[in-house]
Protein backbone atom coordinates (compact mmCIF):
# COMPACT_ATOMS: atom_id res chain seq x y z
CA UNK A 1 0.00 0.00 0.00
CA UNK A 2 1.30 2.98 -1.32
CA UNK A 3 -0.21 5.69 1.06
CA UNK A 4 -1.12 5.64 4.67
CA UNK A 5 -5.02 4.22 4.97
CA UNK A 6 -7.29 6.88 6.24
CA UNK A 7 -9.99 6.61 8.70
CA UNK A 8 -12.21 6.37 6.05
CA UNK A 9 -10.38 3.18 4.18
CA UNK A 10 -10.59 1.61 7.64
CA UNK A 11 -14.54 1.96 8.07
CA UNK A 12 -14.59 0.18 4.64
CA UNK A 13 -15.29 -3.53 6.12
CA UNK A 14 -15.40 -4.80 2.24
CA UNK A 15 -12.27 -6.97 2.61
CA UNK A 16 -10.96 -6.88 -1.25
CA UNK A 17 -7.76 -6.09 -2.49
CA UNK A 18 -6.01 -3.11 -2.01
CA UNK A 19 -8.38 -1.90 1.25
CA UNK A 20 -7.16 -1.39 4.02
CA UNK A 21 -7.14 -4.70 5.69
CA UNK A 22 -5.16 -7.29 4.61
CA UNK A 23 -4.25 -10.47 5.75
CA UNK A 24 -1.74 -11.27 8.01
CA UNK A 25 1.65 -13.62 6.99
CA UNK A 26 0.29 -16.32 6.47
CA UNK A 27 2.43 -19.21 5.35
CA UNK A 28 1.57 -22.53 3.37
CA UNK A 29 2.14 -24.92 5.93
CA UNK A 30 4.21 -27.84 4.76
CA UNK A 31 2.63 -31.14 3.76
CA UNK A 32 5.31 -33.20 2.78
CA UNK A 33 7.74 -35.20 5.16
CA UNK A 34 10.64 -33.24 3.75
CA UNK A 35 9.24 -29.65 3.83
CA UNK A 36 8.45 -30.17 7.52
CA UNK A 37 11.87 -31.16 8.24
CA UNK A 38 13.31 -28.32 5.86
CA UNK A 39 10.88 -25.78 8.34
CA UNK A 40 12.35 -27.54 11.54
CA UNK A 41 16.22 -27.50 10.66
CA UNK A 42 15.52 -23.73 9.32
CA UNK A 43 13.46 -22.94 12.66
CA UNK A 44 16.59 -24.62 14.57
CA UNK A 45 19.41 -22.83 12.72
CA UNK A 46 17.98 -19.21 12.12
CA UNK A 47 17.90 -19.41 16.49
CA UNK A 48 14.24 -17.62 16.03
CA UNK A 49 13.72 -18.80 20.04
CA UNK A 50 16.72 -16.16 20.55
CA UNK A 51 14.61 -13.37 19.30
CA UNK A 52 12.31 -13.76 21.38
CA UNK A 53 14.59 -13.65 24.50
CA UNK A 54 16.16 -11.05 23.23
CA UNK A 55 12.97 -8.71 22.67
CA UNK A 56 12.07 -9.40 26.97
CA UNK A 57 16.06 -9.02 27.76
CA UNK A 58 15.74 -5.81 25.79
CA UNK A 59 12.59 -4.72 27.65
CA UNK A 60 13.88 -5.61 31.11
CA UNK A 61 16.81 -3.64 30.55
CA UNK A 62 15.49 -0.45 28.84
CA UNK A 63 13.42 -0.08 32.11
CA UNK A 64 10.36 1.51 30.02
CA UNK A 65 7.96 0.70 32.87
CA UNK A 66 4.42 0.95 31.85
CA UNK A 67 2.62 0.36 35.27
CA UNK A 68 0.51 3.12 36.72
CA UNK A 69 0.11 2.34 40.46
CA UNK A 70 -3.31 3.09 40.87
CA UNK A 71 -4.67 4.22 44.03
CA UNK A 72 -1.75 6.87 44.29
CA UNK A 73 -1.68 7.47 40.43
CA UNK A 74 -4.34 7.73 38.35
CA UNK A 75 -4.71 8.07 34.45
CA UNK A 76 -6.89 11.38 33.29
CA UNK A 77 -10.54 10.74 32.04
CA UNK A 78 -11.51 12.04 29.43
CA UNK A 79 -13.89 15.45 30.17
CA UNK A 80 -17.32 13.91 28.90
CA UNK A 81 -17.17 11.13 30.86
CA UNK A 82 -20.11 10.24 32.82
CA UNK A 83 -19.21 9.33 36.91
CA UNK A 84 -20.76 10.44 39.53
CA UNK A 85 -22.84 13.66 38.87
CA UNK A 86 -22.20 17.21 40.38
CA UNK A 87 -24.39 19.85 41.24
CA UNK A 88 -23.05 23.42 40.21
CA UNK A 89 -23.68 26.65 42.04
CA UNK A 90 -23.59 29.91 40.72
CA UNK A 91 -20.47 32.44 41.06
CA UNK A 92 -20.29 34.57 43.62
CA UNK A 93 -23.28 34.16 44.95
CA UNK A 94 -23.39 30.66 45.59
CA UNK A 95 -26.93 29.87 44.92
CA UNK A 96 -27.40 26.49 43.87
CA UNK A 97 -28.18 26.60 39.88
CA UNK A 98 -30.83 24.29 40.14
CA UNK A 99 -34.26 25.68 40.01
CA UNK A 100 -36.57 22.64 40.88
CA UNK A 101 -37.55 22.42 37.39
CA UNK A 102 -38.00 19.16 37.60
CA UNK A 103 -37.07 17.95 34.44
CA UNK A 104 -34.07 15.60 35.48
CA UNK A 105 -36.39 13.61 37.59
CA UNK A 106 -38.99 13.39 34.93
CA UNK A 107 -36.38 11.72 32.13
CA UNK A 108 -34.22 9.60 34.73
CA UNK A 109 -34.81 6.27 33.13
CA UNK A 110 -34.11 4.26 36.02
CA UNK A 111 -35.95 6.64 38.52
CA UNK A 112 -33.55 7.11 40.79
CA UNK A 113 -33.58 11.58 41.26
CA UNK A 114 -36.43 12.17 43.67
CA UNK A 115 -36.47 15.99 44.46
CA UNK A 116 -39.13 18.14 46.46
CA UNK A 117 -39.71 21.87 46.15
CA UNK A 118 -41.98 24.51 47.95
CA UNK A 119 -42.59 27.94 47.41
CA UNK A 120 -40.44 30.17 49.63
CA UNK A 121 -41.52 33.59 51.22
CA UNK A 122 -40.64 35.57 47.86
CA UNK A 123 -42.67 33.45 45.74
CA UNK A 124 -39.54 31.56 44.31
CA UNK A 125 -39.25 27.93 44.29
CA UNK A 126 -36.97 26.12 46.05
CA UNK A 127 -35.95 23.11 45.98
CA UNK A 128 -36.52 21.40 49.57
CA UNK A 129 -35.04 17.57 48.92
CA UNK A 130 -32.65 16.47 46.10
CA UNK A 131 -31.34 13.13 46.08
CA UNK A 132 -29.64 11.05 43.60
CA UNK A 133 -29.63 7.26 44.37
CA UNK A 134 -26.53 6.65 42.83
CA UNK A 135 -26.58 2.97 43.49
CA UNK A 136 -29.14 2.41 40.90
CA UNK A 137 -27.97 5.15 38.33
CA UNK A 138 -27.10 3.88 35.40
CA UNK A 139 -25.07 6.96 34.53
CA UNK A 140 -26.51 7.23 31.08
CA UNK A 141 -26.34 11.11 31.39
CA UNK A 142 -29.43 12.28 30.33
CA UNK A 143 -30.23 14.20 33.55
CA UNK A 144 -27.18 16.43 32.95
CA UNK A 145 -28.80 16.62 29.35
CA UNK A 146 -31.76 17.60 29.74
CA UNK A 147 -30.91 20.16 32.68
CA UNK A 148 -31.66 24.07 31.23
CA UNK A 149 -29.47 25.27 34.06
CA UNK A 150 -26.58 24.04 33.58
CA UNK A 151 -27.40 22.76 37.57
CA UNK A 152 -26.65 19.18 37.24
CA UNK A 153 -23.24 17.36 34.81
CA UNK A 154 -21.60 15.03 35.58
CA UNK A 155 -18.19 14.94 36.90
CA UNK A 156 -14.87 12.49 36.92
CA UNK A 157 -15.37 11.26 40.39
CA UNK A 158 -15.79 6.91 39.19
CA UNK A 159 -14.75 5.66 42.31
CA UNK A 160 -18.10 4.00 44.33
CA UNK A 161 -17.95 2.19 47.58
CA UNK A 162 -19.95 2.67 50.64
CA UNK A 163 -20.96 -0.02 53.16
CA UNK A 164 -24.36 1.27 52.74
CA UNK A 165 -26.97 1.80 49.90
CA UNK A 166 -28.20 5.35 52.05
CA UNK A 167 -24.54 6.87 51.39
CA UNK A 168 -25.10 6.73 47.50
CA UNK A 169 -27.71 9.20 47.78
CA UNK A 170 -25.87 12.34 49.32
CA UNK A 171 -26.51 15.44 48.00
CA UNK A 172 -23.87 17.33 49.76
CA UNK A 173 -21.55 14.74 48.66
CA UNK A 174 -22.40 15.96 44.80
CA UNK A 175 -23.21 19.86 45.94
CA UNK A 176 -19.77 22.21 44.74
CA UNK A 177 -19.00 23.42 48.13
CA UNK A 178 -19.99 27.14 48.94
CA UNK A 179 -16.61 28.18 49.72
CA UNK A 180 -15.58 27.65 46.11
CA UNK A 181 -18.06 29.25 44.51
CA UNK A 182 -17.74 32.03 46.59
CA UNK A 183 -14.27 32.83 45.85
CA UNK A 184 -15.10 32.21 42.03
CA UNK A 185 -13.09 28.83 42.20
CA UNK A 186 -16.20 26.93 40.27
CA UNK A 187 -14.47 25.08 37.42
CA UNK A 188 -17.02 26.11 34.55
CA UNK A 189 -18.07 22.09 34.07
CA UNK A 190 -16.40 20.89 30.06
CA UNK A 191 -17.80 17.72 30.69
CA UNK A 192 -21.08 15.99 30.66
CA UNK A 193 -24.32 18.35 30.54
CA UNK A 194 -21.97 21.52 29.75
CA UNK A 195 -22.17 23.89 27.17
CA UNK A 196 -19.74 22.69 24.42
CA UNK A 197 -17.22 25.08 23.34
CA UNK A 198 -18.81 25.68 19.81
CA UNK A 199 -22.15 26.46 21.28
CA UNK A 200 -22.05 29.86 19.99
CA UNK A 201 -21.40 29.06 16.05
CA UNK A 202 -24.24 26.46 16.40
CA UNK A 203 -27.22 29.02 17.83
CA UNK A 204 -29.83 29.61 15.00
CA UNK A 205 -31.91 32.48 14.87
CA UNK A 206 -35.21 31.28 15.82
CA UNK A 207 -38.17 32.24 12.57
CA UNK A 208 -40.31 34.61 13.77
CA UNK A 209 -42.88 34.41 11.10
CA UNK A 210 -44.38 30.91 11.88
CA UNK B 1 29.69 -44.29 62.99
CA UNK B 2 30.97 -41.24 64.22
CA UNK B 3 28.21 -38.92 66.45
CA UNK B 4 30.22 -35.84 64.57
CA UNK B 5 29.19 -37.34 61.26
CA UNK B 6 25.75 -38.09 62.68
CA UNK B 7 25.49 -34.26 63.87
CA UNK B 8 27.31 -32.88 60.73
CA UNK B 9 24.77 -34.59 58.62
CA UNK B 10 22.01 -33.44 60.35
CA UNK B 11 22.79 -30.11 60.41
CA UNK B 12 23.79 -30.20 56.69
CA UNK B 13 20.26 -32.09 55.75
CA UNK B 14 18.21 -29.39 57.96
CA UNK B 15 20.19 -26.28 56.15
CA UNK B 16 19.55 -27.65 52.91
CA UNK B 17 15.72 -28.07 53.82
CA UNK B 18 15.38 -24.41 55.53
CA UNK B 19 17.74 -22.70 52.56
CA UNK B 20 15.86 -24.23 49.39
CA UNK B 21 12.45 -23.80 51.32
CA UNK B 22 12.80 -20.36 51.84
CA UNK B 23 14.78 -19.97 48.57
CA UNK B 24 11.42 -21.13 47.25
CA UNK B 25 9.85 -18.16 48.42
CA UNK B 26 12.22 -15.62 47.42
CA UNK B 27 12.30 -17.64 44.19
CA UNK B 28 8.41 -16.73 43.69
CA UNK B 29 9.72 -12.83 44.58
CA UNK B 30 12.47 -12.88 41.82
CA UNK B 31 9.49 -14.54 39.13
CA UNK B 32 7.29 -12.01 39.55
CA UNK B 33 9.98 -9.02 39.39
CA UNK B 34 11.74 -10.36 36.25
CA UNK B 35 8.16 -11.39 34.26
CA UNK B 36 7.13 -7.78 35.42
CA UNK B 37 10.22 -6.07 34.13
CA UNK B 38 10.14 -8.40 31.06
CA UNK B 39 6.50 -6.92 30.19
CA UNK B 40 7.00 -3.96 31.32
CA UNK B 41 5.82 -3.78 34.45
CA UNK B 42 6.57 -3.01 38.34
CA UNK B 43 5.69 -6.51 39.57
CA UNK B 44 5.09 -6.66 43.38
CA UNK B 45 5.22 -3.20 44.94
CA UNK B 46 3.15 -2.73 47.97
CA UNK B 47 4.46 -5.08 50.95
CA UNK B 48 7.60 -3.62 52.17
CA UNK B 49 10.10 -1.21 50.29
CA UNK B 50 9.83 -2.76 46.48
CA UNK B 51 7.50 -5.54 47.58
CA UNK B 52 10.02 -7.33 48.96
CA UNK B 53 7.88 -8.40 52.15
CA UNK B 54 5.49 -10.19 49.78
CA UNK B 55 7.25 -13.52 50.02
CA UNK B 56 6.12 -13.60 53.82
CA UNK B 57 2.90 -12.05 52.87
CA UNK B 58 2.15 -15.51 50.76
CA UNK B 59 3.66 -17.70 53.10
CA UNK B 60 1.73 -16.26 56.08
CA UNK B 61 -1.56 -16.82 53.49
CA UNK B 62 -0.52 -20.14 52.58
CA UNK B 63 -0.05 -21.34 56.04
CA UNK B 64 -3.45 -19.91 57.47
CA UNK B 65 -5.42 -20.65 54.66
CA UNK B 66 -8.17 -23.80 55.65
CA UNK B 67 -7.01 -27.04 54.64
CA UNK B 68 -9.78 -28.17 52.16
CA UNK B 69 -9.92 -32.13 51.43
CA UNK B 70 -12.91 -31.89 48.60
CA UNK B 71 -15.90 -34.71 49.03
CA UNK B 72 -15.15 -37.80 46.28
CA UNK B 73 -11.15 -37.61 46.59
CA UNK B 74 -9.42 -40.53 47.65
CA UNK B 75 -8.41 -39.01 51.28
CA UNK B 76 -4.91 -40.85 51.50
CA UNK B 77 -3.53 -40.55 48.67
CA UNK B 78 -4.70 -36.99 48.03
CA UNK B 79 -2.94 -35.79 51.09
CA UNK B 80 0.47 -37.81 50.43
CA UNK B 81 0.91 -36.38 47.11
CA UNK B 82 2.50 -33.22 47.51
CA UNK B 83 4.28 -34.26 50.29
CA UNK B 84 5.84 -37.03 47.23
CA UNK B 85 6.77 -33.81 45.02
CA UNK B 86 8.49 -31.81 48.03
CA UNK B 87 10.30 -34.74 49.67
CA UNK B 88 12.09 -36.12 46.39
CA UNK B 89 12.84 -32.84 45.51
CA UNK B 90 14.74 -32.63 48.50
CA UNK B 91 15.82 -36.02 48.66
CA UNK B 92 17.73 -35.61 44.86
CA UNK B 93 19.57 -32.94 46.85
CA UNK B 94 21.41 -35.64 49.06
CA UNK B 95 24.07 -35.74 46.38
CA UNK B 96 24.17 -32.11 44.56
CA UNK B 97 27.43 -30.67 46.24
CA UNK B 98 26.44 -26.88 46.73
CA UNK B 99 29.52 -25.51 47.11
CA UNK B 100 33.42 -27.00 47.09
CA UNK B 101 34.42 -28.19 50.66
CA UNK B 102 35.65 -25.38 53.11
CA UNK B 103 37.15 -25.38 56.47
CA UNK B 104 35.39 -24.21 59.82
CA UNK B 105 37.78 -23.90 62.47
CA UNK B 106 39.97 -27.12 61.10
CA UNK B 107 37.06 -28.99 60.45
CA UNK B 108 36.67 -29.98 56.94
CA UNK B 109 32.57 -29.08 55.85
CA UNK B 110 31.11 -31.11 52.52
CA UNK B 111 28.45 -29.33 52.08
CA UNK B 112 26.95 -32.33 50.16
CA UNK B 113 25.05 -34.92 52.26
CA UNK B 114 26.92 -37.71 50.83
CA UNK B 115 29.28 -38.69 48.05
CA UNK B 116 27.61 -41.50 46.97
CA UNK B 117 29.17 -43.22 44.11
CA UNK B 118 26.22 -43.26 41.38
CA UNK B 119 25.38 -39.55 42.50
CA UNK B 120 24.34 -38.49 39.23
CA UNK B 121 21.73 -41.53 38.36
CA UNK B 122 20.89 -41.25 42.39
CA UNK B 123 19.56 -37.23 41.54
CA UNK B 124 17.75 -38.40 38.23
CA UNK B 125 15.95 -41.40 39.78
CA UNK B 126 14.68 -39.66 42.72
CA UNK B 127 13.46 -37.02 40.87
CA UNK B 128 11.83 -38.84 38.73
CA UNK B 129 9.89 -40.32 41.44
CA UNK B 130 8.46 -36.86 41.99
CA UNK B 131 6.20 -37.48 39.10
CA UNK B 132 4.01 -39.35 41.05
CA UNK B 133 3.35 -36.26 43.27
CA UNK B 134 1.53 -34.60 40.50
CA UNK B 135 0.19 -38.12 38.89
CA UNK B 136 -1.04 -39.28 42.24
CA UNK B 137 -2.20 -35.89 42.90
CA UNK B 138 -3.99 -35.59 40.10
CA UNK B 139 -5.79 -39.10 40.04
CA UNK B 140 -6.91 -38.73 43.77
CA UNK B 141 -8.27 -35.65 43.05
CA UNK B 142 -11.96 -36.84 41.29
CA UNK B 143 -11.23 -33.71 39.04
CA UNK B 144 -11.64 -34.58 35.34
CA UNK B 145 -9.16 -31.85 34.52
CA UNK B 146 -6.50 -32.64 37.45
CA UNK B 147 -6.80 -36.10 35.99
CA UNK B 148 -6.01 -35.15 32.44
CA UNK B 149 -3.55 -32.69 33.33
CA UNK B 150 -1.71 -35.55 35.35
CA UNK B 151 -1.80 -37.90 32.60
CA UNK B 152 -0.43 -35.24 29.90
CA UNK B 153 2.06 -34.67 32.76
CA UNK B 154 2.54 -38.26 33.35
CA UNK B 155 3.34 -38.83 29.46
CA UNK B 156 6.03 -35.78 29.69
CA UNK B 157 7.91 -36.91 32.63
CA UNK B 158 8.08 -40.47 31.29
CA UNK B 159 9.21 -39.29 27.45
CA UNK B 160 11.56 -37.01 28.87
CA UNK B 161 13.26 -39.15 31.41
CA UNK B 162 14.32 -40.85 28.51
CA UNK B 163 16.32 -37.84 27.24
CA UNK B 164 17.96 -36.99 30.44
CA UNK B 165 19.15 -39.89 30.86
CA UNK B 166 20.19 -40.50 26.96
CA UNK B 167 21.77 -36.89 26.92
CA UNK B 168 24.18 -37.33 30.37
CA UNK B 169 25.16 -40.55 29.44
CA UNK B 170 27.51 -39.14 26.75
CA UNK B 171 29.19 -37.01 29.90
CA UNK B 172 29.47 -39.78 31.68
CA UNK B 173 31.40 -42.07 29.52
CA UNK B 174 34.10 -39.46 29.27
CA UNK B 175 34.05 -39.27 32.89
CA UNK B 176 34.02 -42.63 33.58
CA UNK B 177 31.79 -41.99 36.93
CA UNK B 178 28.32 -41.22 38.30
CA UNK B 179 29.05 -38.86 41.78
CA UNK B 180 29.40 -35.26 40.69
CA UNK B 181 32.26 -34.45 42.80
CA UNK B 182 34.38 -36.92 40.11
CA UNK B 183 32.29 -35.07 37.12
CA UNK B 184 33.55 -31.32 38.59
CA UNK B 185 37.01 -32.20 39.23
CA UNK B 186 36.56 -33.67 35.56
CA UNK B 187 36.32 -30.27 34.31
CA UNK B 188 38.97 -28.61 36.26
CA UNK B 189 42.13 -29.57 33.89
CA UNK B 190 40.40 -29.28 30.54
CA UNK B 191 37.39 -27.49 29.45
CA UNK B 192 34.16 -27.49 30.77
CA UNK B 193 31.89 -30.17 29.88
CA UNK B 194 29.66 -28.02 27.33
CA UNK B 195 32.81 -27.47 25.20
CA UNK B 196 32.76 -31.27 24.39
CA UNK B 197 29.28 -32.46 24.57
CA UNK B 198 27.34 -28.77 23.68
CA UNK B 199 24.50 -31.07 22.59
CA UNK B 200 24.12 -32.93 25.30
CA UNK B 201 23.65 -29.79 27.24
CA UNK B 202 21.12 -28.42 25.02
CA UNK B 203 19.48 -31.66 25.67
CA UNK B 204 19.72 -32.17 29.21
CA UNK B 205 18.15 -28.35 29.39
CA UNK B 206 15.46 -28.67 27.60
CA UNK B 207 14.74 -31.85 29.44
CA UNK B 208 15.44 -29.68 32.60
CA UNK B 209 12.45 -27.44 30.79
CA UNK B 210 9.94 -30.65 30.88
CA UNK B 211 10.90 -32.38 34.27
CA UNK B 212 10.46 -28.90 36.18
CA UNK B 213 7.17 -28.23 34.02
CA UNK B 214 8.13 -24.87 33.26
CA UNK B 215 6.82 -22.11 30.63
CA UNK B 216 7.68 -23.88 27.27
CA UNK B 217 6.69 -27.36 29.02
CA UNK B 218 4.12 -25.75 31.15
CA UNK B 219 1.88 -28.79 30.82
CA UNK B 220 1.22 -30.21 33.96
CA UNK B 221 -1.06 -26.98 34.57
CA UNK B 222 -3.50 -26.44 32.46
CA UNK B 223 -3.08 -22.57 32.03
CA UNK B 224 -5.21 -22.98 29.07
CA UNK B 225 -7.94 -24.10 30.78
CA UNK B 226 -7.45 -21.18 33.32
CA UNK B 227 -6.90 -24.01 36.35
CA UNK B 228 -4.51 -25.12 37.62
CA UNK B 229 -3.99 -28.97 36.00
CA UNK B 230 -3.28 -31.57 38.83
CA UNK B 231 -3.09 -29.05 41.84
CA UNK B 232 -7.08 -27.73 41.08
CA UNK B 233 -8.33 -29.11 43.99
CA UNK B 234 -5.43 -27.93 46.01
CA UNK B 235 -4.99 -24.82 49.00
CA UNK B 236 -3.27 -23.59 51.56
CA UNK B 237 0.00 -25.47 52.49
CA UNK B 238 -0.39 -28.56 49.97
CA UNK B 239 -0.92 -26.93 47.30
CA UNK B 240 1.96 -24.72 48.84
CA UNK B 241 3.84 -28.31 49.33
CA UNK B 242 3.75 -28.80 45.39
CA UNK B 243 5.21 -25.32 45.18
CA UNK B 244 8.05 -25.53 47.26
CA UNK B 245 8.92 -28.88 45.20
CA UNK B 246 8.67 -27.37 42.13
CA UNK B 247 10.98 -24.05 43.07
CA UNK B 248 13.31 -26.63 44.58
CA UNK B 249 13.67 -28.56 41.96
CA UNK B 250 14.26 -25.43 39.79
CA UNK B 251 17.21 -24.83 41.69
CA UNK B 252 18.60 -28.28 41.60
CA UNK B 253 18.89 -27.93 37.92
CA UNK B 254 20.06 -25.39 37.88
CA UNK B 255 22.86 -26.57 40.21
CA UNK B 256 22.89 -30.13 37.97
CA UNK B 257 23.31 -28.20 34.82
CA UNK B 258 26.34 -25.75 36.60
CA UNK B 259 27.78 -28.96 38.18
CA UNK B 260 27.75 -31.38 34.71
CA UNK B 261 28.17 -28.65 32.00
CA UNK B 262 29.85 -25.50 33.04
CA UNK B 263 32.60 -26.48 35.77
CA UNK B 264 30.99 -26.77 38.80
CA UNK B 265 32.90 -24.87 41.57
CA UNK B 266 35.98 -25.44 39.69
CA UNK B 267 38.73 -26.46 41.67
CA UNK B 268 37.38 -25.36 45.17
CA UNK B 269 38.14 -22.09 45.37
CA UNK B 270 36.47 -19.01 47.06
CA UNK B 271 35.83 -17.59 43.25
CA UNK B 272 35.22 -21.16 42.33
CA UNK B 273 32.28 -20.98 44.61
CA UNK B 274 31.06 -17.86 44.26
CA UNK B 275 31.11 -18.92 40.03
CA UNK B 276 29.07 -21.67 40.86
CA UNK B 277 26.31 -19.57 42.54
CA UNK B 278 26.55 -17.21 39.48
CA UNK B 279 26.29 -19.95 37.25
CA UNK B 280 23.27 -21.25 39.40
CA UNK B 281 22.05 -17.93 39.53
CA UNK B 282 21.84 -17.42 35.80
CA UNK B 283 20.03 -21.19 35.19
CA UNK B 284 17.14 -19.82 37.43
CA UNK B 285 17.20 -16.81 35.86
CA UNK B 286 16.86 -18.44 32.47
CA UNK B 287 14.31 -20.40 33.79
CA UNK B 288 12.37 -17.10 33.97
CA UNK B 289 13.44 -15.28 31.11
CA UNK B 290 12.26 -18.48 28.86
CA UNK B 291 8.58 -18.07 30.92
CA UNK B 292 8.53 -14.35 29.78
CA UNK B 293 9.85 -14.90 25.85
CA UNK B 294 7.95 -18.29 25.10
CA UNK B 295 4.87 -19.66 24.39
CA UNK B 296 3.77 -23.18 25.44
CA UNK B 297 4.03 -25.95 23.29
CA UNK B 298 1.00 -28.34 22.44
CA UNK B 299 1.17 -31.76 24.23
CA UNK B 300 1.43 -33.83 20.65
CA UNK B 301 4.07 -31.03 19.55
CA UNK B 302 6.11 -32.01 22.78
CA UNK B 303 5.93 -35.43 22.00
CA UNK B 304 6.82 -35.20 18.88
CA UNK B 305 9.74 -32.78 20.18
CA UNK B 306 10.78 -35.95 22.42
CA UNK B 307 10.35 -38.55 20.21
CA UNK B 308 11.44 -37.31 17.61
CA UNK B 309 14.12 -34.77 17.16
CA UNK B 310 15.59 -34.99 20.97
CA UNK B 311 16.02 -38.99 21.11
CA UNK B 312 17.72 -39.25 17.97
CA UNK B 313 20.33 -36.93 18.50
CA UNK B 314 21.02 -37.72 21.91
CA UNK B 315 21.94 -41.58 20.13
CA UNK B 316 23.18 -40.17 17.17
CA UNK B 317 25.46 -37.86 20.11
CA UNK B 318 25.94 -41.65 22.25
CA UNK B 319 27.38 -43.11 19.13
CA UNK B 320 29.57 -40.07 18.01
CA UNK B 321 31.19 -39.77 21.63
CA UNK B 322 31.76 -44.06 21.62
CA UNK B 323 33.59 -43.45 18.23
CA UNK B 324 35.88 -40.68 19.42
CA UNK B 325 36.62 -42.34 22.74
CA UNK B 326 37.34 -45.54 21.13
CA UNK B 327 39.96 -43.95 18.35
S1 LIG C 1 -27.48 9.63 34.70
FE1 LIG C 1 -29.34 8.73 33.90
S2 LIG C 1 -29.89 7.22 35.42
FE2 LIG C 1 -28.41 8.54 36.40
S3 LIG C 1 -29.61 10.08 37.45
FE3 LIG C 1 -29.12 10.90 35.43
S4 LIG C 1 -30.87 10.31 34.15
FE4 LIG C 1 -30.95 9.06 36.00
S1 LIG D 1 -33.17 19.59 35.46
FE1 LIG D 1 -31.57 20.85 36.43
S2 LIG D 1 -32.66 22.62 37.14
FE2 LIG D 1 -34.22 21.11 36.70
S3 LIG D 1 -34.54 20.06 38.65
FE3 LIG D 1 -33.00 18.91 37.59
S4 LIG D 1 -31.06 19.74 38.28
FE4 LIG D 1 -32.65 21.20 38.86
Amino acid sequence: MSKLPSLEDFKDRNVVEGSAYYDVDQREAPTTGMEKFKQVVNRTFRFELFIGLWVVLREMIKFDIHTVSYPAEKLPIGPRYRAVHEMQRLWESGTERCIGCGLCEKICISDCIRMDTRIDENSRKEVTEYTINLGRCIFCGYCAEVCPELAIVHGGRYENVSEQRAHYTDFNDMLTPMDMAISGKVAEYPGFGAVTPHEDERIKTTPLAY
Amino acid sequence: METAYLIETVIKIVTILLVFSALAGIGTYFERKVLAFMQRRLGPMNVGPYGIAQVAADGIKLFTKEDIVPTNVVGPIFKIAPVITAATAFMAAAAIPFLPSFEIGGYVVNPIVSDINVGILYVLAVMAVGFYGPLLGGMASANKYALLSAARGAAVFISYEVITGLSLLAPLMMVGSFSLIDLNNFQIEGYWMVVYQPVAMVLFLIAGFAETGRTPFHLVANDHEIIDGFGTEYSGMRWGLFFIGEYANMFFYAFLISILFFGGFGDGSVLGAFALLGKVSFFFFFFLWTRAAWPDVRPDQLMWLCWKVLMPLAVINIVITGFVMMF
